[in-house]
């Protein structure tokens, strides 16, 4: 093999590093970046859908691709930025593709009245949060899910969401007027 | 922090912890899709020992042979696929002008098969080659076992055995992922055996523009982008235009070969008819704009403004223009919105911005769906497609894919692709797409091709005069012995097709010419190729002085059934500066694949013929054409 350059791989090597070998094609070098980042794509992929069997589906998906994902990597932004778009990315590409699939399912018949009854169903069964954010236009959402659930600042929350800061510091804005209004009606 | 978001953020932090099994379900996917992407490039990547240019059959041999030793691969169910991925790409490798071209050169980047098995499966054109190959497919199945016995192929395996294979970054060529479609070059056809030749116009323009940015580029085109038809269509001519009431007229014109004195030329000139401009029914145009990562190159997403910017100036206030980008986060930039109202549209347009990945068949579902809402009756509504051609994401099923668009080419919707950038263009698929959707596909490598595409010949572009055109030619034996269809190798039909309106061709549009081209030999010409047979080969009926008879088929748009125009093919038309430039082109096109039938004729013969026959050539392409003959003469000679 032409440019063997054998590196070691520690637990502290840093990600960009990580990313840059394994887009090379070092295996261990992947195997541990995706080691050491499947639960953050979960559990943002858990904070954007909202639900644990669809956030394992996309993380799956996201997983597989990662290694073509990679070959674009450039070392331009911090790997957990770049993840972090890659995620938000499949999360809004899956969201499409149910939206058309919705449409399309209009008028299938009982099979498909009775699965749109079940999504209801579990819809209903969940939580205050998903009360919450399902309430939340997608957008918003999204915002959300960057800047409270993974706790980023609002800069880098729009670094990934590919927008400006004062977007998401206006959203944020508006995320406190809508749940505030939220409370008040269900205080009624 | 007020109270409100504080609950949120407390609730949302406190995310369920992932599941054991499908975390590791996940990481083993992710593992095997790397060794799998790692199988695909480590063969192709070239190794020290040999120069950077090895040659092509010997390069076939490495991969097919990593390509055994890779389980993985076997193990996927698209080693059919993946294969057929092969096919179309590999005529490729080491051709081509790669994008690193400019920087110092460290090594080539044969990786065209990487990421692209998707893109590059069988749509369309690509199909008829793909056959030969998909046959070998089991025996690659069975081969796993010979995995442990070449050592050197094998991937990079467990983690604890091998030292990790680290290319220094720098090194890293950028993956050329171009696939072109294409087919061998049409042979020399026996009149006696085969009388009758059928093809469907072919009106894109896009392999001309290839081959323009290759040669500018400095290097000569690879031969699987050359599509020689598209390159004689992509000149303007002065044919002779129809009578009042009818959609095209035919020219045929009869000359000798510029390439062999004992063989003549049969130019079958088409001319669209250009109905009153200022008449033209409204407009509905849907710009489906890739806008994933690949597009950020200076020559794909920016020059794609430029040139949408140029097609506004063209539109009317009742034209309307709704704009769909593709990618990550894709969806209606711009609602159906009135052609007058420049400033909005513009400000649309400025704001995409190149990220994400590319879902090019959700874009196209959107695109059609927008399209439909607008469509009122009498009106022409047509899906642009501005793409790089990194169709990698999304299309699950490449048929599929292929049958949606045909199904929206019933409704009326028409679709034409725009080609940007070099490096990943999927040249196969655009081809594909746009013969499927009734449309053209154009490749726009500088703002003046867009100029050319979107504002002089915008008229031609978006609206149809006449579906579905076919060409069939008889051929008599009396004057006929041999014949050749130059280029429109992938536009063949077969004989019954030509009256079957279910079967799906090319479209004129309004003042537009489409030329084909036969070289054709008499009986007893020394320039004959086949010997006559011994046995059977019934003689020829004399007394007719037609070479041939032609038939063309059309259907008028939003029309059921075809109608035929039939005519003889005599010589007697006199030959033009038109035909001769077209000629010229033809045998600049086949210089460019072998030039199997030139003889002596070769680039001088070329450059000389079409500069005596340049005409008035007001645009300046005709001269372009010979200027690009002579970079190609220099680039061959090298």
């Amino acid at each position: 093999m032409a440019c063997v350059k054998p590196i070691v791989m520690l637990m502290d090597t840093p990600d960009e590093t990580l990313a840059t070998a394994a887009a090379g094609g070092d295996r261990s070098a992947f195997a541990l970046l995706v080691e050491r980042h499947y639960d953050r794509i979960y559990g943002l992929a858990y904070r954007l859908t909202g639900q644990r069997a669809e956030a394992q589906d996309l993380a799956q998906d996201i997983c597989a691709g990662l290694p073509v994902k990679l070959r674009h990597w450039r070392g331009e932004a911090r790997f957990t930025t770049w993840l972090y778009r890659v995620v938000v990315n499949a999360a809004h590409d899956l969201r499409r593709r149910q939206a058309v699939r919705a449409k399309a399912g209009i008028g299938w018949g009982d099979w498909e009245i009775a699965r749109q009854d079940e999504i209801a169903a579990q819809v209903e069964a969940q939580d205050w949060l998903a009360q919450a954010m399902s309430r939340l236009p997608i957008e918003l959402r999204d915002t959300v899910a960057l800047v409270l659930g993974e706790e980023m600042t609002q800069a880098e929350a729009a670094v990934v969401l590919g927008l400006s800061e004062g977007t998401i510091a206006w959203r944020m804005s508006e995320v406190k007027k809508r749940l505030r209004a939220m409370a008040a009606e269900d205080a009624r | 922090m007020s109270d409100e978001l504080d609950a949120l953020k407390a609730a949302l932090r406190t995310a369920p912890v992932p599941d054991p099994a499908a975390k590791a379900a996940a990481l083993r996917l992710a593992m095997d899709n790397f060794d799998r992407l790692q199988a695909s490039t480590d063969a192709l990547r070239p190794k020290e020992d040999h120069p950077a240019r090895v040659g092509f059959l010997q390069r076939t041999k490495a991969m097919l042979m990593a390509v055994k030793t890779k389980p993985v691969l076997a193990a996927t169910t698209s080693v059919a696929a993946l294969l057929v991925g092969f096919v179309v790409i590999l005529p490729l490798v080491g051709h081509g002008p790669l994008p690193q071209a400019q920087k110092p050169v460290v090594s080539e980047a044969p990786e065209a098969l990487i990421a692209t098995p998707e893109a590059a499966k069988p749509l369309a054109p690509a199909a008829d080659k793909a056959v030969t190959l998909q046959d070998t497919a089991p025996a690659l199945k069975a081969a796993p076992a010979a995995r442990a016995t070449l050592g050197e192929e094998a991937p990079a395996g467990i983690v604890a055995d091998m030292p990790a294979p680290m290319p220094e970054p720098m090194v890293q060529p950028v993956p050329n992922t171009e696939a072109f479609a294409n087919a061998d070059a049409n042979p020399v056809k026996v009149t006696a055996e085969a009388p009758v030749s059928t093809f469907s116009i072919d009106v894109d323009t896009a392999s001309y523009a290839v081959v323009r940015s290759s040669l500018n580029a400095g290097s000569l085109p690879d031969p699987a982008a050359v599509r020689i038809e598209e390159m004689v269509n992509y000149f303007p001519y002065a044919y002779p235009a129809p009578p009042q009431g009818q959609a095209f007229r035919p020219t045929i014109t009869v000359m000798p070969t510029p390439w062999n004195p004992n063989t003549r030329l049969v130019n079958i000139a088409i001319q669209g008819a250009l109905p009153d401009v200022a008449t033209r029914p409204p407009l509905n145009l849907v710009f489906l704009v890739d806008t994933s990562g690949s597009m950020e190159d200076a020559n794909k997403l920016p020059l794609l403004k430029q040139s949408l910017a140029l097609l506004l100036a063209q539109l009317r206030p009742e034209d309307q223009v709704a704009l769909v980008a593709y990618a990550g986060a894709a969806g209606e930039v711009l609602p159906p919105t009135s052609a007058a109202e420049h400033a909005k549209i513009l400000a649309a347009l400025d704001q995409l911005a190149a990220g994400g990945s590319t879902a090019g068949a959700q874009g196209l579902e959107l695109a059609y769906q927008v399209a439909g809402s607008m469509a009122a009756s009498g009106e022409v509504s047509r899906v642009l497609l501005a793409t790089d051609g990194d169709f990698n994401v999304g299309i699950d099923d490449p048929q599929a894919l292929k049958d949606f668009i045909a199904k929206k080419r019933d409704s009326g919707v028409y679709l034409s692709v725009l080609g940007f950038g070099r490096g990943n263009l999927d040249d196969a698929t655009m081809q594909a797409l746009a013969q499927n959707g009734n449309g053209t596909a154009s490749y726009i490598d500088t703002l003046n091709e867009a100029r050319k595409v979107l504002f002089d010949q915008l008229t031609g572009a978006l609206y149809p005069i006449a579906d579905n055109v076919k060409i069939q030619v008889e051929w008599n034996p009396a004057q006929v012995a041999e014949y050749r269809l130059i280029g429109y190798e992938t536009r063949a039909l077969q004989r019954e097709d030509f009256n079957n309106d279910k079967v799906d061709a090319g479209d004129i549009g309004a003042g537009t010419q489409v030329t084909a081209l036969y070289e054709v030999t008499a009986p007893g010409s020394p320039a004959l190729r086949n010997d006559p047979l011994r046995y059977g080969s019934a003689p020829a009926v004399q007394g007719s002085a037609e070479l041939g008879y032609l038939r063309l088929r059309s259907v008028a748009p939003g029309a059921a059934d075809s109608s035929l125009q039939e005519t003889p093919i005599v010589p007697g038309m006199p030959v033009t500066n038109d035909t001769r430039f077209a000629a010229a082109i033809a045998g600049f096109g086949q210089l460019l694949t072998g030039g199997k039938y030139l003889g002596d004729w070769g680039w001088d013969q070329a450059i000389d013929l079409a500069l005596a026959s340049r005409g008035s050539d007001a645009f300046g392409y005709r001269i372009e054409a010979v200027n690009l003959m002579r970079m190609a003469k220099a680039l061959a000679a090298q």
